[in-house]
Protein backbone atom coordinates (compact mmCIF):
# COMPACT_ATOMS: atom_id res chain seq x y z
CA UNK A 1 0.00 0.00 0.00
CA UNK A 2 1.43 3.38 -1.19
CA UNK A 3 0.51 5.95 1.58
CA UNK A 4 1.49 9.83 1.36
CA UNK A 5 0.75 12.44 3.81
CA UNK A 6 1.32 16.30 3.71
CA UNK A 7 3.37 16.45 1.03
CA UNK A 8 4.83 19.83 0.36
CA UNK A 9 6.89 20.49 -2.51
CA UNK A 10 8.25 24.11 -3.86
CA UNK A 11 10.54 25.03 -7.09
CA UNK A 12 11.89 28.47 -5.77
CA UNK A 13 9.26 30.72 -4.70
CA UNK A 14 6.36 28.63 -6.42
CA UNK A 15 4.34 25.89 -4.25
CA UNK A 16 3.65 23.06 -6.20
CA UNK A 17 2.49 20.33 -4.26
CA UNK A 18 0.70 22.00 -0.90
CA UNK A 19 0.17 19.36 1.92
CA UNK A 20 -1.52 16.86 0.19
CA UNK A 21 -2.16 13.46 1.47
CA UNK A 22 -3.86 10.46 0.34
CA UNK A 23 -3.49 7.02 -0.42
CA UNK A 24 -3.14 4.55 -3.95
CA UNK A 25 -5.76 1.70 -3.82
CA UNK A 26 -4.19 -1.30 -4.43
CA UNK A 27 -4.90 -3.94 -7.61
CA UNK A 28 -6.31 -0.73 -9.81
CA UNK A 29 -5.37 1.57 -12.34
CA UNK A 30 -5.11 5.10 -10.57
CA UNK A 31 -5.23 7.86 -13.05
CA UNK A 32 -3.75 11.09 -11.89
CA UNK A 33 -5.28 13.61 -14.65
CA UNK A 34 -5.18 17.99 -13.80
CA UNK A 35 -4.57 21.01 -15.86
CA UNK A 36 -0.89 21.60 -16.83
CA UNK A 37 0.74 22.78 -13.35
CA UNK A 38 -0.96 21.01 -11.11
CA UNK A 39 1.51 18.80 -9.79
CA UNK A 40 0.94 15.68 -11.10
CA UNK A 41 4.13 14.49 -12.83
CA UNK A 42 6.10 16.16 -9.34
CA UNK A 43 3.80 13.76 -7.08
CA UNK A 44 4.27 11.00 -9.12
CA UNK A 45 7.94 11.80 -9.14
CA UNK A 46 8.11 12.41 -5.26
CA UNK A 47 6.18 9.01 -4.31
CA UNK A 48 8.68 7.30 -6.04
CA UNK A 49 11.98 8.74 -4.93
CA UNK A 50 13.03 10.32 -7.89
CA UNK A 51 12.36 13.87 -6.04
CA UNK A 52 12.88 14.71 -2.99
CA UNK A 53 9.57 16.46 -0.95
CA UNK A 54 10.10 19.71 0.92
CA UNK A 55 8.05 18.15 3.78
CA UNK A 56 5.42 15.03 4.44
CA UNK A 57 6.72 11.83 3.93
CA UNK A 58 5.89 8.62 1.55
CA UNK A 59 5.15 5.32 3.18
CA UNK A 60 5.31 2.19 1.30
CA UNK A 61 4.01 -1.06 2.97
CA UNK A 62 3.43 0.74 5.98
CA UNK A 63 7.42 1.45 5.91
CA UNK A 64 9.07 5.35 5.37
CA UNK A 65 10.09 5.22 1.81
CA UNK A 66 13.63 7.05 2.55
CA UNK A 67 14.08 4.29 5.42
CA UNK A 68 13.71 1.28 2.70
CA UNK A 69 17.05 0.29 0.75
CA UNK A 70 16.84 1.80 -2.36
CA UNK A 71 17.70 -1.72 -4.17
CA UNK A 72 14.67 -2.83 -1.99
CA UNK A 73 12.19 -0.70 -3.84
CA UNK A 74 13.40 -1.36 -6.51
CA UNK A 75 11.76 -4.71 -6.36
CA UNK A 76 8.45 -3.08 -4.74
CA UNK A 77 8.07 -0.12 -7.36
CA UNK A 78 9.07 0.92 -10.32
CA UNK A 79 8.33 3.86 -12.70
CA UNK A 80 8.61 5.14 -15.68
CA UNK A 81 9.44 8.67 -17.19
CA UNK A 82 8.43 10.61 -20.46
CA UNK A 83 11.68 11.04 -22.16
CA UNK A 84 13.54 7.89 -23.31
CA UNK A 85 15.67 9.32 -25.80
CA UNK A 86 18.67 7.16 -25.62
CA UNK A 87 21.81 7.15 -27.37
CA UNK A 88 22.61 4.17 -27.01
CA UNK A 89 22.91 1.28 -28.82
CA UNK A 90 20.69 -1.41 -27.36
CA UNK A 91 18.65 -4.55 -28.38
CA UNK A 92 15.13 -4.50 -27.05
CA UNK A 93 15.90 -7.92 -25.35
CA UNK A 94 19.00 -6.29 -23.48
CA UNK A 95 16.64 -3.00 -22.47
CA UNK A 96 13.97 -5.43 -21.01
CA UNK A 97 17.00 -7.69 -18.98
CA UNK A 98 17.89 -4.27 -17.54
CA UNK A 99 14.74 -4.95 -15.82
CA UNK A 100 16.31 -7.54 -13.72
CA UNK A 101 19.00 -5.85 -12.17
CA UNK A 102 17.56 -5.69 -8.88
CA UNK A 103 17.54 -9.07 -8.58
CA UNK A 104 20.38 -10.26 -10.32
CA UNK A 105 23.00 -7.21 -10.58
CA UNK A 106 23.79 -8.02 -13.94
CA UNK A 107 24.40 -11.71 -13.73
CA UNK A 108 21.17 -13.15 -15.31
CA UNK A 109 20.01 -16.07 -13.80
CA UNK A 110 17.86 -18.85 -15.96
CA UNK A 111 14.68 -17.63 -14.05
CA UNK A 112 15.83 -14.02 -14.78
CA UNK A 113 15.41 -14.69 -18.69
CA UNK A 114 12.64 -16.48 -18.02
CA UNK A 115 10.99 -13.79 -16.53
CA UNK A 116 12.67 -10.82 -19.43
CA UNK A 117 10.61 -13.50 -21.94
CA UNK A 118 7.46 -13.12 -20.23
CA UNK A 119 7.58 -9.73 -19.99
CA UNK A 120 8.65 -9.50 -23.95
CA UNK A 121 5.26 -11.84 -24.44
CA UNK A 122 3.22 -9.76 -22.33
CA UNK A 123 3.85 -6.85 -24.14
CA UNK A 124 4.07 -8.52 -27.50
CA UNK A 125 7.42 -7.52 -28.67
CA UNK A 126 8.61 -11.06 -28.92
CA UNK A 127 9.52 -10.70 -32.73
CA UNK A 128 11.25 -7.25 -32.17
CA UNK A 129 13.70 -8.77 -29.43
CA UNK A 130 16.65 -8.60 -31.41
CA UNK A 131 16.05 -5.03 -32.99
CA UNK A 132 18.33 -2.46 -32.10
CA UNK A 133 16.32 0.66 -29.53
CA UNK A 134 17.30 3.58 -32.27
CA UNK A 135 15.75 1.96 -35.32
CA UNK A 136 12.20 1.11 -33.40
CA UNK A 137 9.17 3.97 -33.92
CA UNK A 138 8.24 6.12 -31.02
CA UNK A 139 5.20 3.75 -29.77
CA UNK A 140 7.14 0.53 -30.02
CA UNK A 141 10.07 2.11 -27.97
CA UNK A 142 7.63 2.90 -25.58
CA UNK A 143 6.48 -0.49 -25.50
CA UNK A 144 10.35 -1.88 -25.09
CA UNK A 145 10.50 0.77 -22.01
CA UNK A 146 7.25 -0.60 -20.69
CA UNK A 147 8.13 -4.20 -21.26
CA UNK A 148 11.38 -3.56 -19.17
CA UNK A 149 9.24 -2.30 -16.32
CA UNK A 150 7.28 -5.87 -16.73
CA UNK A 151 10.24 -7.59 -16.83
CA UNK A 152 11.21 -5.70 -13.04
CA UNK A 153 7.96 -7.59 -12.06
CA UNK A 154 7.52 -4.58 -9.40
CA UNK A 155 3.86 -4.30 -7.26
CA UNK A 156 3.34 -1.21 -7.93
CA UNK A 157 3.85 0.09 -11.40
CA UNK A 158 4.30 4.52 -11.62
CA UNK A 159 3.95 5.91 -15.71
CA UNK A 160 4.41 9.39 -16.35
CA UNK A 161 2.29 9.97 -19.27
CA UNK A 162 2.84 7.17 -21.15
CA UNK A 163 1.05 8.26 -24.06
CA UNK A 164 2.66 10.89 -24.88
CA UNK A 165 3.52 11.03 -28.89
CA UNK A 166 2.09 7.93 -29.17
CA UNK A 167 -0.68 7.03 -32.06
CA UNK A 168 -4.23 5.84 -31.40
CA UNK A 169 -3.44 2.47 -31.53
CA UNK A 170 -0.33 2.28 -29.64
CA UNK A 171 -1.84 4.39 -27.00
CA UNK A 172 -4.66 1.34 -26.92
CA UNK A 173 -2.10 -0.76 -26.81
CA UNK A 174 -0.57 0.34 -24.01
CA UNK A 175 -3.30 0.43 -22.23
CA UNK A 176 -4.77 -2.38 -22.92
CA UNK A 177 -1.24 -3.73 -21.74
CA UNK A 178 -1.31 -1.98 -18.26
CA UNK A 179 -5.06 -3.20 -17.73
CA UNK A 180 -3.66 -7.21 -18.33
CA UNK A 181 -0.99 -6.00 -15.63
CA UNK A 182 -3.71 -4.95 -13.10
CA UNK A 183 -6.43 -7.95 -14.16
CA UNK A 184 -4.15 -10.84 -14.95
CA UNK A 185 -0.92 -9.83 -12.64
CA UNK A 186 -2.94 -8.44 -9.89
CA UNK A 187 -0.69 -5.27 -10.12
CA UNK A 188 -1.07 -1.87 -8.79
CA UNK A 189 -0.94 1.04 -11.91
CA UNK A 190 -0.49 4.68 -11.09
CA UNK A 191 -0.68 6.76 -14.50
CA UNK A 192 -0.42 10.20 -14.85
CA UNK A 193 -2.59 11.01 -18.48
CA UNK A 194 -3.72 14.02 -20.47
CA UNK A 195 -6.51 12.55 -22.40
CA UNK A 196 -9.19 12.18 -20.55
CA UNK A 197 -11.33 9.94 -22.26
CA UNK A 198 -8.21 7.23 -21.72
CA UNK A 199 -8.54 7.52 -18.00
CA UNK A 200 -12.44 7.39 -18.51
CA UNK A 201 -12.26 4.19 -20.48
CA UNK A 202 -9.35 2.15 -18.73
CA UNK A 203 -8.74 3.25 -15.34
CA UNK A 204 -10.69 2.34 -11.89
CA UNK A 205 -9.71 5.16 -9.99
CA UNK A 206 -8.97 8.89 -10.74
CA UNK A 207 -7.09 11.34 -8.36
CA UNK A 208 -7.99 14.87 -9.76
CA UNK A 209 -5.53 17.76 -9.19
CA UNK A 210 -5.77 21.70 -9.41
CA UNK A 211 -3.26 23.75 -8.12
CA UNK A 212 -0.91 21.69 -6.22
CA UNK A 213 -4.14 19.83 -4.43
CA UNK A 214 -5.94 17.41 -4.80
CA UNK A 215 -9.72 18.12 -5.62
CA UNK A 216 -11.38 14.63 -6.42
CA UNK A 217 -10.40 11.05 -5.59
CA UNK A 218 -12.96 8.73 -6.41
CA UNK A 219 -13.91 5.61 -8.66
CA UNK A 220 -13.59 6.49 -12.28
CA UNK A 221 -17.48 6.88 -12.73
CA UNK A 222 -18.15 9.02 -9.83
CA UNK A 223 -15.52 11.99 -11.04
CA UNK A 224 -16.05 11.85 -15.01
CA UNK A 225 -19.21 14.09 -14.46
CA UNK A 226 -19.73 17.72 -16.49
CA UNK A 227 -19.47 19.36 -13.26
CA UNK A 228 -16.61 18.14 -11.81
CA UNK A 229 -14.31 18.17 -14.57
CA UNK A 230 -15.09 21.86 -15.35
CA UNK A 231 -14.49 22.33 -11.77
CA UNK A 232 -11.01 20.79 -12.98
CA UNK A 233 -10.01 21.98 -16.57
CA UNK A 234 -12.03 24.86 -16.36
CA UNK A 235 -14.16 24.08 -19.60
CA UNK A 236 -17.52 22.60 -20.87
CA UNK A 237 -17.96 18.91 -20.81
CA UNK A 238 -20.38 16.90 -22.62
CA UNK A 239 -20.69 13.32 -21.28
CA UNK A 240 -21.91 10.13 -23.09
CA UNK A 241 -22.36 6.95 -21.73
CA UNK A 242 -22.04 3.74 -23.69
CA UNK A 243 -21.75 0.11 -22.21
CA UNK A 244 -21.18 1.69 -18.35
CA UNK A 245 -18.30 3.59 -19.64
CA UNK A 246 -17.93 7.17 -20.40
CA UNK A 247 -16.86 8.97 -23.09
CA UNK A 248 -16.25 12.91 -22.78
CA UNK A 249 -16.53 15.43 -25.14
CA UNK A 250 -15.24 18.80 -24.86
CA UNK A 251 -15.15 19.95 -28.17
CA UNK A 252 -17.29 22.67 -29.82
CA UNK A 253 -19.34 23.56 -26.65
CA UNK B 1 31.23 -13.51 -33.64
CA UNK B 2 32.55 -10.58 -35.11
CA UNK B 3 33.50 -8.69 -32.16
CA UNK B 4 35.73 -11.58 -31.14
CA UNK B 5 37.68 -11.64 -34.39
CA UNK B 6 37.83 -7.84 -33.72
CA UNK B 7 39.41 -8.30 -30.25
CA UNK B 8 41.97 -10.69 -31.46
CA UNK B 9 42.83 -8.07 -34.17
CA UNK B 10 43.30 -5.58 -31.57
CA UNK B 11 45.12 -7.94 -29.03
CA UNK B 12 47.83 -9.15 -31.68
CA UNK B 13 48.51 -5.27 -33.51
CA UNK B 14 48.86 -4.21 -29.87
CA UNK B 15 51.59 -7.26 -29.30
CA UNK B 16 53.10 -6.27 -32.84
CA UNK B 17 53.06 -2.72 -31.91
CA UNK B 18 55.01 -3.38 -28.64
CA UNK B 19 57.59 -5.70 -30.38
CA UNK B 20 58.21 -3.19 -33.28
CA UNK B 21 58.40 -0.59 -30.88
CA UNK B 22 61.02 -2.05 -28.74
CA UNK B 23 63.34 -3.78 -31.13
CA UNK B 24 63.02 -1.41 -34.21
CA UNK B 25 66.42 0.30 -35.11
CA UNK B 26 68.23 -0.59 -31.72
CA UNK B 27 71.21 0.15 -33.08
CA UNK B 28 74.27 -1.33 -31.44
CA UNK B 29 73.53 -0.13 -27.50
CA UNK B 30 71.21 -2.05 -26.84
CA UNK B 31 72.25 -1.75 -23.04
CA UNK B 32 71.08 1.95 -23.28
CA UNK B 33 68.35 1.65 -25.42
CA UNK B 34 66.23 -1.11 -24.36
CA UNK B 35 65.60 -0.08 -20.52
CA UNK B 36 65.03 3.68 -22.28
CA UNK B 37 62.58 2.17 -24.57
CA UNK B 38 60.75 -0.26 -21.76
CA UNK B 39 60.20 3.03 -19.32
CA UNK B 40 58.49 4.58 -22.22
CA UNK B 41 56.33 1.76 -23.14
CA UNK B 42 55.31 1.07 -19.39
CA UNK B 43 54.25 4.99 -19.21
CA UNK B 44 52.66 4.78 -22.54
CA UNK B 45 50.79 1.69 -21.46
CA UNK B 46 49.79 3.88 -17.62
CA UNK B 47 48.60 6.71 -19.69
CA UNK B 48 46.50 4.84 -21.81
CA UNK B 49 44.73 3.00 -19.50
CA UNK B 50 44.14 5.56 -17.32
CA UNK B 51 43.13 7.90 -20.45
CA UNK B 52 40.85 5.11 -21.62
CA UNK B 53 39.06 4.12 -18.41
CA UNK B 54 38.59 7.91 -17.08
CA UNK B 55 37.40 9.12 -20.91
CA UNK B 56 34.44 5.93 -20.70
CA UNK B 57 33.67 6.56 -16.85
CA UNK B 58 32.52 10.55 -17.50
CA UNK B 59 31.32 9.69 -20.84
CA UNK B 60 28.75 7.13 -19.11
CA UNK B 61 28.22 8.81 -16.23
CA UNK B 62 27.57 12.06 -18.34
CA UNK B 63 25.24 9.98 -21.11
CA UNK B 64 27.62 12.00 -23.88
CA UNK B 65 30.13 10.56 -26.33
CA UNK B 66 31.93 13.75 -27.33
CA UNK B 67 32.74 14.81 -23.61
CA UNK B 68 36.44 14.42 -22.15
CA UNK B 69 37.20 14.86 -18.37
CA UNK B 70 39.38 17.85 -20.22
CA UNK B 71 36.07 19.70 -19.81
CA UNK B 72 35.63 19.72 -16.06
CA UNK B 73 39.27 22.07 -15.91
CA UNK B 74 41.56 19.34 -14.47
CA UNK B 75 44.48 19.96 -16.96
CA UNK B 76 43.82 23.94 -16.09
CA UNK B 77 44.30 23.11 -12.73
CA UNK B 78 47.62 21.50 -13.09
CA UNK B 79 48.81 24.07 -15.60
CA UNK B 80 48.28 26.88 -13.06
CA UNK B 81 49.71 24.71 -9.85
CA UNK B 82 53.30 24.28 -12.08
CA UNK B 83 53.10 28.12 -13.38
CA UNK B 84 52.55 28.66 -9.62
CA UNK B 85 55.43 26.91 -8.44
CA UNK B 86 57.71 28.26 -10.82
CA UNK B 87 56.40 31.66 -10.87
CA UNK B 88 57.93 31.11 -6.36
CA UNK B 89 60.57 29.67 -6.95
CA UNK B 90 61.92 30.16 -9.99
CA UNK B 91 64.78 28.71 -11.60
CA UNK B 92 65.09 27.27 -8.36
CA UNK B 93 61.96 25.28 -8.62
CA UNK B 94 63.36 21.59 -8.85
CA UNK B 95 65.78 21.90 -5.95
CA UNK B 96 63.10 23.34 -4.04
CA UNK B 97 60.45 20.63 -4.69
CA UNK B 98 61.82 17.26 -6.42
CA UNK B 99 59.12 15.43 -9.33
CA UNK B 100 57.61 13.10 -7.05
CA UNK B 101 56.90 15.26 -4.06
CA UNK B 102 55.12 17.74 -7.45
CA UNK B 103 53.76 14.51 -8.61
CA UNK B 104 51.61 14.20 -5.67
CA UNK B 105 50.90 17.42 -5.04
CA UNK B 106 49.35 17.87 -8.16
CA UNK B 107 47.19 14.49 -7.71
CA UNK B 108 46.33 15.72 -4.28
CA UNK B 109 45.42 19.27 -5.47
CA UNK B 110 43.27 18.03 -8.62
CA UNK B 111 41.26 15.19 -6.26
CA UNK B 112 40.57 18.24 -4.01
CA UNK B 113 39.16 20.26 -6.05
CA UNK B 114 36.74 17.43 -8.28
CA UNK B 115 35.64 16.88 -4.44
CA UNK B 116 34.87 20.37 -3.83
CA UNK B 117 33.37 21.30 -6.48
CA UNK B 118 31.25 17.82 -6.12
CA UNK B 119 30.03 18.82 -2.45
CA UNK B 120 29.15 22.72 -3.31
CA UNK B 121 26.87 21.18 -6.11
CA UNK B 122 25.29 18.37 -5.20
CA UNK B 123 25.05 19.31 -1.59
CA UNK B 124 21.92 21.16 -1.94
CA UNK B 125 20.33 18.30 -3.18
CA UNK B 126 19.24 17.16 -6.41
CA UNK B 127 21.06 19.53 -8.75
CA UNK B 128 21.68 18.20 -12.60
CA UNK B 129 25.08 16.64 -13.23
CA UNK B 130 25.23 19.16 -16.11
CA UNK B 131 25.41 21.92 -13.63
CA UNK B 132 28.45 20.46 -12.40
CA UNK B 133 30.61 20.25 -16.08
CA UNK B 134 28.85 23.94 -16.71
CA UNK B 135 30.75 24.65 -13.49
CA UNK B 136 34.22 22.93 -14.19
CA UNK B 137 33.98 24.58 -17.49
CA UNK B 138 33.68 27.83 -16.01
CA UNK B 139 36.34 27.59 -13.38
CA UNK B 140 38.61 25.74 -15.83
CA UNK B 141 39.01 28.55 -17.96
CA UNK B 142 39.14 30.67 -14.89
CA UNK B 143 42.20 28.89 -13.91
CA UNK B 144 43.82 28.81 -17.76
CA UNK B 145 43.43 32.53 -17.80
CA UNK B 146 44.85 33.01 -14.04
CA UNK B 147 47.79 30.77 -15.45
CA UNK B 148 48.61 32.92 -18.82
CA UNK B 149 48.34 35.81 -16.30
CA UNK B 150 51.13 34.48 -14.41
CA UNK B 151 53.08 33.42 -17.60
CA UNK B 152 52.86 36.64 -18.81
CA UNK B 153 54.65 38.33 -15.89
CA UNK B 154 57.24 35.50 -15.15
CA UNK B 155 60.97 35.42 -16.64
CA UNK B 156 60.85 34.06 -20.22
CA UNK B 157 63.49 31.60 -19.43
CA UNK B 158 61.17 29.96 -16.77
CA UNK B 159 58.19 30.11 -18.94
CA UNK B 160 60.20 27.31 -20.76
CA UNK B 161 59.87 25.18 -17.46
CA UNK B 162 56.47 25.61 -17.53
CA UNK B 163 56.02 24.92 -21.38
CA UNK B 164 57.53 21.50 -20.82
CA UNK B 165 54.63 20.84 -18.82
CA UNK B 166 52.25 22.20 -21.21
CA UNK B 167 52.99 19.84 -24.15
CA UNK B 168 52.72 16.05 -24.10
CA UNK B 169 56.22 14.33 -24.15
CA UNK B 170 56.77 10.44 -23.49
CA UNK B 171 60.42 11.26 -23.25
CA UNK B 172 61.13 13.25 -20.08
CA UNK B 173 59.86 10.54 -18.35
CA UNK B 174 61.44 9.15 -14.98
CA UNK B 175 61.04 6.32 -12.92
CA UNK B 176 60.07 7.17 -9.65
CA UNK B 177 57.35 9.01 -11.33
CA UNK B 178 56.51 5.85 -13.45
CA UNK B 179 56.06 3.62 -10.09
CA UNK B 180 53.71 6.08 -8.69
CA UNK B 181 51.68 6.70 -11.32
CA UNK B 182 51.12 2.75 -11.83
CA UNK B 183 50.82 2.32 -7.99
CA UNK B 184 47.88 4.46 -8.15
CA UNK B 185 46.64 3.24 -11.38
CA UNK B 186 46.30 -0.25 -10.13
CA UNK B 187 44.34 1.33 -6.86
CA UNK B 188 42.41 3.00 -8.12
CA UNK B 189 41.30 0.10 -10.67
CA UNK B 190 40.89 -2.35 -8.08
CA UNK B 191 38.72 0.25 -6.40
CA UNK B 192 36.84 0.78 -9.27
CA UNK B 193 36.09 -3.02 -10.65
CA UNK B 194 33.18 -3.66 -8.22
CA UNK B 195 31.36 -0.64 -9.32
CA UNK B 196 31.75 -1.09 -13.53
CA UNK B 197 28.87 -3.42 -13.10
CA UNK B 198 26.51 -0.61 -12.65
CA UNK B 199 27.86 1.84 -15.42
CA UNK B 200 25.75 -0.41 -17.81
CA UNK B 201 23.08 0.82 -15.95
CA UNK B 202 24.18 4.46 -15.46
CA UNK B 203 24.11 4.63 -18.99
CA UNK B 204 20.53 4.24 -19.03
CA UNK B 205 20.36 7.88 -17.56
CA UNK B 206 19.64 8.99 -13.40
CA UNK B 207 15.83 8.12 -13.57
CA UNK B 208 16.29 4.69 -15.01
CA UNK B 209 19.34 3.97 -12.68
CA UNK B 210 17.27 5.56 -9.68
CA UNK B 211 14.54 3.41 -11.02
CA UNK B 212 16.23 0.24 -10.95
CA UNK B 213 17.53 0.29 -7.55
CA UNK B 214 21.03 2.00 -7.60
CA UNK B 215 22.13 5.04 -5.32
CA UNK B 216 22.49 7.50 -8.08
CA UNK B 217 24.33 10.30 -6.29
CA UNK B 218 26.68 8.25 -4.35
CA UNK B 219 27.89 6.13 -7.41
CA UNK B 220 28.49 9.45 -9.42
CA UNK B 221 30.42 10.46 -6.51
CA UNK B 222 32.58 7.54 -6.45
CA UNK B 223 33.01 7.74 -10.24
CA UNK B 224 34.02 11.06 -10.06
CA UNK B 225 36.55 10.64 -7.50
CA UNK B 226 38.26 8.02 -9.73
CA UNK B 227 38.17 9.87 -12.51
CA UNK B 228 39.93 12.74 -11.03
CA UNK B 229 42.39 9.97 -9.58
CA UNK B 230 43.23 8.58 -13.28
CA UNK B 231 43.30 12.08 -15.23
CA UNK B 232 45.30 13.09 -12.14
CA UNK B 233 47.47 10.20 -12.84
CA UNK B 234 47.97 10.91 -16.80
CA UNK B 235 48.26 14.62 -16.35
CA UNK B 236 50.74 14.63 -14.27
CA UNK B 237 52.80 12.04 -16.41
CA UNK B 238 52.84 13.56 -19.74
CA UNK B 239 50.44 16.42 -19.45
CA UNK B 240 47.12 17.20 -21.31
CA UNK B 241 46.23 14.44 -23.85
CA UNK B 242 42.74 16.14 -24.65
CA UNK B 243 41.70 14.33 -28.32
CA UNK B 244 42.98 10.82 -27.14
CA UNK B 245 40.04 10.03 -24.73
CA UNK B 246 37.18 11.12 -27.24
CA UNK B 247 39.47 9.04 -29.92
CA UNK B 248 39.31 5.47 -28.37
CA UNK B 249 36.08 5.77 -26.61
CA UNK B 250 34.55 6.41 -29.91
CA UNK B 251 36.45 4.21 -31.87
CA UNK B 252 35.37 1.29 -28.70
CA UNK B 253 31.65 2.27 -29.34
CA UNK B 254 31.95 1.76 -33.02
CA UNK B 255 34.34 -2.06 -33.19
CA UNK B 256 32.16 -3.40 -30.08
CA UNK B 257 29.05 -2.08 -30.13
CA UNK B 258 26.53 -3.63 -27.56
CA UNK B 259 29.17 -4.52 -25.24
CA UNK B 260 28.97 -4.44 -21.27
CA UNK B 261 31.16 -1.69 -19.56
CA UNK B 262 33.00 -4.31 -17.82
CA UNK B 263 34.37 -5.42 -20.97
CA UNK B 264 34.28 -2.16 -22.87
CA UNK B 265 36.98 -0.74 -20.20
CA UNK B 266 39.24 -2.99 -21.39
CA UNK B 267 39.37 -2.52 -24.69
CA UNK B 268 38.67 0.88 -24.60
CA UNK B 269 42.57 0.45 -22.75
CA UNK B 270 44.00 -1.46 -25.19
CA UNK B 271 42.86 0.91 -28.36
CA UNK B 272 44.19 3.87 -26.08
CA UNK B 273 47.39 1.72 -25.78
CA UNK B 274 47.65 0.84 -29.44
CA UNK B 275 46.82 4.67 -30.59
CA UNK B 276 49.42 6.05 -28.11
CA UNK B 277 52.15 3.49 -29.14
CA UNK B 278 51.89 4.18 -32.79
CA UNK B 279 51.73 7.55 -32.07
CA UNK B 280 55.13 7.80 -30.25
CA UNK B 281 56.75 5.18 -32.83
CA UNK B 282 55.66 7.86 -35.67
CA UNK B 283 57.20 10.81 -33.51
CA UNK B 284 60.85 8.28 -33.26
CA UNK B 285 61.13 6.86 -35.96
CA UNK B 286 58.95 9.01 -38.62
CA UNK B 287 59.31 12.69 -37.49
CA UNK B 288 62.37 12.10 -35.99
CA UNK B 289 61.38 13.83 -32.26
CA UNK B 290 60.74 16.86 -34.70
CA UNK B 291 57.04 16.34 -33.10
CA UNK B 292 55.53 15.44 -29.86
CA UNK B 293 52.99 12.39 -29.70
CA UNK B 294 50.07 14.58 -28.46
CA UNK B 295 50.42 16.80 -31.55
CA UNK B 296 49.97 13.65 -33.93
CA UNK B 297 47.39 11.97 -31.34
CA UNK B 298 45.40 15.43 -31.27
CA UNK B 299 45.84 15.53 -35.31
CA UNK B 300 44.32 12.33 -35.57
CA UNK B 301 41.83 12.34 -32.75
CA UNK B 302 40.48 15.95 -34.07
CA UNK B 303 40.04 14.52 -37.29
CA UNK B 304 38.08 11.73 -36.24
CA UNK B 305 36.19 14.23 -33.96
CA UNK B 306 34.65 16.21 -36.69
CA UNK B 307 34.28 12.68 -38.33
CA UNK B 308 31.79 12.11 -35.72
CA UNK B 309 30.16 14.98 -35.69
CA UNK B 310 29.50 15.34 -39.81
CA UNK B 311 28.06 11.62 -39.48
CA UNK B 312 25.92 12.22 -36.77
CA UNK B 313 24.51 15.04 -38.30
CA UNK B 314 23.25 13.11 -41.26
CA UNK B 315 21.75 10.96 -39.08
CA UNK B 316 19.63 13.29 -37.05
Amino acid sequence: MIKFQDISKKYGEKEVLKQISSSIPKGKITSLIGPNGAGKSTLLSIISRLLKQDEGNVTLMDRDISSIKNNEIAKQLSILKQSNNLDLKLTVKDLVSFGRFPYSKGRLTEADWEQVNRALDFSELKELENDYLDELSGGQRQRAFLSMIIAQDTEYVLLDEPLNNLDMKHSVKVMKTLRRLVDELGKTVIIVIHEINFAAQYSDHILAMKDGKIKYNEATNDVIECEKLKDIFGIEFDIIEKENKKICNYFNL
Amino acid sequence: MMLRRNLIILIISLLAIIIVFMLYDTGKNLDYVIPRRLLRLATLLVVGISVAYSSLLFQTITNNKILTPAIMGYESIFILFQTIIVFIYGDKTFEVINHTDNFVYAVLLMMGFSLIMYFLIFSKGNKNIYYLLLMGLVLGTLFQTLAQFVQIIIDPNEFSMIESYMFVSFNKMNESLLLMGSIILIATLAICQPYLKYLDVIALGREHAINLGLDYSKLIKIYMIIISLLVSVSTALVGPVTFLGILVTNLTYELFPNTKHKQMVWICSLIACLALLIGQFLVEHVFNFSTTVSIVINFVGGLYFLFILLRSRKTI
